[in-house]
């Protein structure tokens, strides 16, 4: 019998290359003859170019060309470009050098003269909103419908605003349901917060690099991305070139975390460059540079009723959020709404938002898009109501979490599945949540001790992608092709697991193809939103089904007796007329031809898996499916986190002494590396959660905070040294397979076990911003007035 | 100031502070009007048109490697671009994140903020030095990472590696405190902390095996 590898530890296998150095990330390939680009950034937060005189840099020796606006495509309104001569935030890339070194290329960039008109900008997106507040754009705040408009609250709203009170301002998004008037008019207890969440930098800890270069009309591009054959389809887009001219590759990605979903923008500029100069081109991208055209996780302001019944049972909420939207838009606060709606179940809720935009660096969805940032906020107010009405903790979020019946967002969806309790359950007992009750408030020394939860939902699947595979007449092993990225989250491995298990194979029978679009890539996701363990476990298990079948109809036509009599295992197929193995069946599939080597492709494929598949027509017998499982309602997956911090009330310091998360993701595929993903996850969220700050100059619009260690994203030292995860492990009904993803959930869950954790060492006072750094913290304690206003969007 | 004096100089009185003022110096002359307005796509850059690249011998991986490096060149740039050790990433290049982390003389050291003039005549080792160049056998710590399982994308292990490869010389029985203090020099930005940490535990077990 083959092994079973669903549910076991199988290192990838790319990670010898991993930790060799063998792995190629995209500033690590070389052409000859290659050059290199520097950019020359904006020094403002909003300008327009008045004059560029390039002269004495093109005439310094071994300048080899300039890219300005003009050379690449631009779009009306705020659609980023890759260069622009209208900067909208600082450090947004104007135009760019080409030289024979990079040295060089930042000479010339020094050389460059250039003047800017200064143009009115905003940072904070309350301010945006000001009667006669700034704009970010010279045509508005707001875009809809493809022009630009103005919205602006009044100074009555701003009085209520300045009181601390929720605003009764215009809204753009709005939503309700249930009877909300009524039911807080029900409600035992009704708990009315300001809450400030800050906007924070990706930071993957490759940056952005990118290569690339043509060769008798075809691009090969080098990209730092984290989804493969989807950027493919992006690059062409952005070149307005045939997609088939395009040789991507993406074999390794330093992380990204929604920050290179189907790569980025700048990915376009060494396509771009090195066509206009007919060189290579490499763009290396600095540190500082990442922070600007990196992207980041927006920032809310908001305001939030929550209303309670005395049995615990929250009724009602009034949500309002003010998004910050950068200087190219951003829809966190939509899952947000959703979220929310979901983890309470209240029946009754209003929900408004303002997006706005402002003159800071875009926004893209970061990890746990909207929902991790509306958890970290809202859990410590489910714990300040369990406060007031003597319930404890754990059982507010039993009481209040959903099960399976669940309806929720302003079109009432539904989930595929929900074991959010089962995972409080399991987390409780492994934290020890009852014996660790004592621990809350104990102070030692100038520490006291605080313990929270944060439970976290989030989308975690998707359906109706293509499966690609192959099996090779050469050494008879089963190859899949894979279209997903390769970002760290061990996918482009784990989800062919279900494949070789369907067709009876071992491990090291199994090649995994991916990270160059020549070789052939079907249809897939992005890899993002948690998607990708749930669609391409499904879409490899209907590509297999499809291999499975073809083999025992080679076998049966070749040796005699029904088909599905054959049975196969370990690389060989026996049946009533005998035996053969894969290698036989793969050149008899060729012989055969037809569908069994993929000259003949099944008609429901996606247009864009066909010329991969056709590309390997005759090569093997081909499995090749698009997942046609169907099924109905959202996929979520859950995180519970429980922690225990110590405060530091001298210093404003916390320090986790200990941490759980425990998910609810459906069947498991590969252990250790999901423990990786719920850990890791919670850590980034509670860099989120700690120390991961913006801070701008607000009179030049500036930010302050743009490396690593002023943005100071978790290290080793800032979590425990030992940390425990856990699996609920129920299957989700709707899949064949039943595994659902996992990237989301748990930044929410880090970060709120933090929040609430901080918040019960403080006697049960929500500070209701993030992150909570020390000084914010000693400013709580000490009884002084913060250094900022309450709702001040970027400060430390 | 020729080159020669500022080499010299260099490899005599290296501190963290010289290296910095060094680079800093260099970018000022050029940037003089430009760094008013901190323009962020110049910081990161050295910039030295016109400085003359000299020929000297490295010994990297216990190999004698001679190449050409400009005088303000960092060993990590000298590494990737001249000998084409990629394995040696640039997360920062300002000595936050240790992805650029190699072995000089047996000491984790940050390749972005050391010139290569300060490490001639010394003992470079890069990721692509830790295999057995004959068996193709993975180094102690290599082997370790492998059996756990070790890292998400990765593109900050090489320098953990090389961290860890410094850890189980400096101290071959360390708690996970203290294997997290010795590589705390090192970013990990997916967070794979808790894997990293057991890589290391089992680093320093194997290797006390042996
Ligand atoms: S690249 Fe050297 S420390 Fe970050
Ligand atoms: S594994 Fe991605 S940065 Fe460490």
């Amino acid at each position: 019998m083959a092994e079973k590898l669903i549910g076991t530890d199988i290192a990838p296998p790319d990670l010898i290359a991993k930790i060799t150095g063998r792995a190629k990330y995209s500033e690590d390939f070389r052409a000859d003859n290659m050059a290199f680009a520097k950019i020359l950034a904006s020094p403002m937060p909003h300008a327009r170019v008045r004059r560029v005189d390039a002269s004495r840099a093109l005439a310094l020796p071994g300048v080899l060309g300039i890219l300005r606006a003009e050379d690449v495509p631009q779009r009306d309104g705020p659609r980023e470009a890759v260069l622009t001569d209208e900067p909208h935030y600082e450090g947004e890339p104007i135009l760019a050098i080409a030289a024979e070194t990079e040295q060089i290329a930042a000479a010339a960039i020094e050389l460059i003269d250039i003047d800017f008109e200064p143009l009115p900008f905003v940072i904070d997106p309350l301010e945006s909103l000001r009667p006669g507040g700034p704009n970010a754009y010279s045509g508005g705040n707001l875009f809809s419908d493809d022009a630009w408009s103005e919205i602006k609250w009044t100074a009555e709203d701003f009085a209520e605003i300045d009181a601390g009170r929720m605003p009764n301002a215009e809204a753009v998004v709005e939503w309700s349901k249930g009877d909300v008037s009524a039911a807080f008019a029900a409600s035992d207890l009704i708990l009315d917060e300001v809450i400030v969440h800050q906007s924070l930098s990706h930071h993957p800890m490759e940056p952005r690099s990118n290569m690339a270069y043509w060769e008798n009309g075809k691009l090969f591009a080098h990209v730092s991305t984290q989804s493969a054959q989807r950027t493919k389809y992006a690059m062409a887009g952005m070149l307005d070139m045939d997609p088939e001219d395009i040789v991507l590759v993406a074999e390794y990605c330093g992380g990204g975390f929604g920050s290179k979903i189907s790569g980025s923008t700048i990915m376009a500029l060494p396509a771009f460059f090195s066509r206009k100069i007919n060189r290579p081109i490499m763009h290396r991208v600095t540190r500082a540079e990442e922070n600007y055209i990196g992207r980041a996780r927006p920032g809310f302001q908001s305001w939030l009723k929550m209303g309670f019944l005395s049995s615990g049972k929250c009724n009602a909420i009034d949500l309002y959020l003010v998004e910050e939207a950068g200087a190219y838009g951003s829809g966190d606060n939509g899952t947000a709404g959703m979220v929310a709606d979901l983890t309470y179940t209240p029946q009754n809720m209003r929900f408004r938002a303002v997006s706005i935009y402002t003159n800071t660096p875009p926004k893209a969805a970061q990890r746990g898009p909207g929902g991790a940032q509306i958890i970290s906020m809202m859990e410590p107010i489910l714990d300040k109501a369990g406060r007031e009405l003597g319930i404890d903790r754990l059982e507010m979020r039993m009481i209040n979490a959903p099960d399976a019946d669940v309806s929720f967002g302003p079109r009432d969806s539904q989930l595929t599945s929900v074991h959010a309790k089962e995972a409080l359950r399991m987390g409780a007992e492994m934290f020890d949540w009852a014996g660790k009750q004592s621990l809350s408030g104990q102070r030692v020394g100038s520490k006291v001790s605080g313990i929270g939860i944060g439970l976290s939902p989030y989308t975690a699947g998707s359906r109706g992608f293509d499966g690609l595979m192959l099996i090779s007449p050469e050494d008879g092993k089963l190859h899949v092709h894979q279209g997903i990225g390769n970002l760290g989250t061990h996918s482009i491995a784990d989800t062919a697991r279900p494949a070789a298990e369907i067709l009876g194979l071992n491990w090291d029978q199994v090649e995994i193809v991916w990270g160059n679009s020549s070789r052939g890539m079907p249809r897939s996701s992005v890899q993002a939103g948690s998607q990708t363990t749930h669609a391409h476990t499904r879409a490899n298990h209907a590509a297999a089904m499809d291999a499975r079948r073809k083999i025992q109809e080679v076998a049966a036509r070749t040796l005699g007796g029904a088909a599905n009599a054959y049975r196969m295992d370990n690389g060989v197929v026996t049946g009533p007329g005998g035996r053969m193995t894969f290698a036989q069946i793969a050149a008899r599939a060729i012989e055969l031809g037809g569908e069994y080597d993929g000259h003949t492709l099944p008609d429901d494929i996606h247009e864009t898996t066909v010329p991969a598949a056709t590309g390997l027509a005759g090569k093997g017998l081909m499995g090749v499916a698009k997942d046609n499982y169907g099924g109905e309602g959202g996929i979520y997956s859950w995180v519970a986190g429980f922690a225990h911090v110590e405060l530091d009330v001298e210093t404003g310091v916390v320090e986790i002494k200990e941490y759980v998360g425990i998910t609810d993701c459906g069947t498991v595929i590969h252990p250790r590396s999901l423990g990786a993903q719920v850990l890791g996850g919670s850590i980034q969220g509670m860099g989120m959660a700690m120390t991961q700050r913006w801070v701008f100059d607000p009179q030049y619009g500036v930010p302050f905070a743009k490396r690593l260690y002023t943005a100071r994203p978790p290290g080793i030292l800032d979590v425990p040294p030992n940390m425990s995860w856990g699996a609920v492990g129920i299957a989700d009904p709707q899949s064949p397979v039943g595994a659902k993803g996992i990237g989301e959930p748990p930044v929410g869950a880090g970060a709120a076990a933090l929040t609430t954790a901080v918040a019960d060492a403080m006697g049960g006072k929500c500070l209701c911003r993030t992150p909570l750094t020390p000084d914010i913290i000693l400013a709580e304690l000490e009884g002084r007035t913060r250094a900022h206003g309450r709702l001040d969007m970027h400060v430390g | 100031m020729g080159d020669m004096d500022s080499v010299e100089l260099l490899e005599t009185k290296f501190s963290r502070r010289t290296f910095i003022k060094g680079v800093i110096a260099v970018g000022a002359t050029a940037t003089a009007t430009s760094q008013f307005l901190g323009r962020p796509g110049i910081a990161g850059a050295q910039t030295m048109a016109g400085s003359a690249a000299r020929l000297i011998t490295l010994r990297v991986n216990d190999q004698d490697r001679p190449v050409d490096v400009l005088p303000n060149e960092t060993l990590a740039m000298t590494l990737r671009y001249r000998l084409n050790l990629t394995g040696t990433k640039l997360g920062c290049d300002r000595a936050e994140c240790g992805a650029c982390t190699v072995l000089v003389d047996g000491v984790n050291q940050y390749s972005c903020s050391m010139l290569t003039h300060q490490v001639r005549g010394r003992a470079v080792t890069t990721i692509e030095g830790l295999q057995n160049p004959d068996t193709g056998e993975l180094s102690t710590v290599q082997q370790a990472v492998l059996e756990e399982g070790g890292f998400q994308c990765a593109f900050c292990a090489p320098g953990f590696i090389m961290s860890m490869t410094a850890m189980i010389d400096d101290n071959p029985n360390p708690t996970r405190e203290e294997a997290a203090h010795a590589l705390s020099g090192n970013l990990c930005r997916c967070c794979d902390y808790d894997k990293i940490l057991t890589c290391a535990m089992r680093a320093a077990e194997l290797a006390r095996s042996v």
